[in-house]
């Protein structure tokens, strides 16, 4: 499961998704508004995101975490739009016969995400905002 | 050859469009395509050290050659923001 949507996200859909009778851990990970970004205060987050780049870039990322670590499955769902503080931006979730596997990928999940996966928020804050993406 | 330029984020505002079409000699590069959408929008010059490129959904280097009908997309990294 690979998704950009510009609905709601939960863990439970990401979740259900990489349910294996082989797995005994299932790490998820969900990305979620802060209140404050760089000492100042987020008024809302825009997301958007080349989607055609982005699901094959997140099908990148699922191969090396498969080459890496034996997991079972892996599945990310990113959303895009207007995001209010506390709202979920990233959900992610790695099942794997063992908990240290499953652990190990979801964090390396999101770190490579954030570095490979052509998606960027606007930060609007109350006195200003700016654009950020994909370290360059 | 005419070249289709995804653009996103700050590039996008900058542009005022999500997607350019470029017309350029056959056998140009990536670099010579970025150059050339830089000097129509100037504001992009804040953007330029710092900006990547893909093509055909692919990062890719700028000097890299480019073909009829490729897909191009300026990714901007970070960018300048400006406060309201």
């Amino acid at each position: 499961m690979f998704e950009i949507t510009d609905q709601p996200l939960s863990l439970e859909p990401v979740v259900n998704a990489v349910r294996r009778s082989s797995s005994g851990a299932i790490a998820t990970f969900l990305g979620v508004v802060r209140e404050r970004t760089r000492g100042r205060q987020v008024r809302y987050l825009e997301y958007e995101a080349y989607r055609e780049m982005a699901i094959p870039k997140m099908r990148v990322i699922a191969d090396e975490i498969h080459r890496k670590w034996e997991v079972d499955e892996i599945a990310m769902v990113h959303r895009v739009g207007h995001l209010q503080v506390g709202e979920a931006s990233v959900a992610i979730a790695v099942s794997a016969p063992h908990r240290h596997q499953a652990l190990a990928a979801c964090a390396y999940a999101i770190d490579r995400l954030k570095e490979t996966v052509p998606i960027w928020k606007k930060e609007v804050w109350t006195d200003g905002e700016e654009w950020v993406g994909p370290p360059g | 050859m005419r070249i289709q330029v995804r653009c996103f984020a700050a590039v996008r505002e900058i542009v005022g469009t999500g997607e350019l079409v470029v017309d350029l000699p056959e056998g140009s590069t990536l670099a010579q395509l970025v150059d050339q959408v830089r000097a129509q929008f100037p504001r992009l010059e804040g953007l330029a050290s710092s900006l990547l490129v893909s093509v055909n959904r692919e990062y890719a280097a700028f000097d890299k050659g480019l073909a009829p009908g490729d897909e191009v997309a300026l990714i901007p990294p970070v960018s300048g923001g400006g406060y309201v």
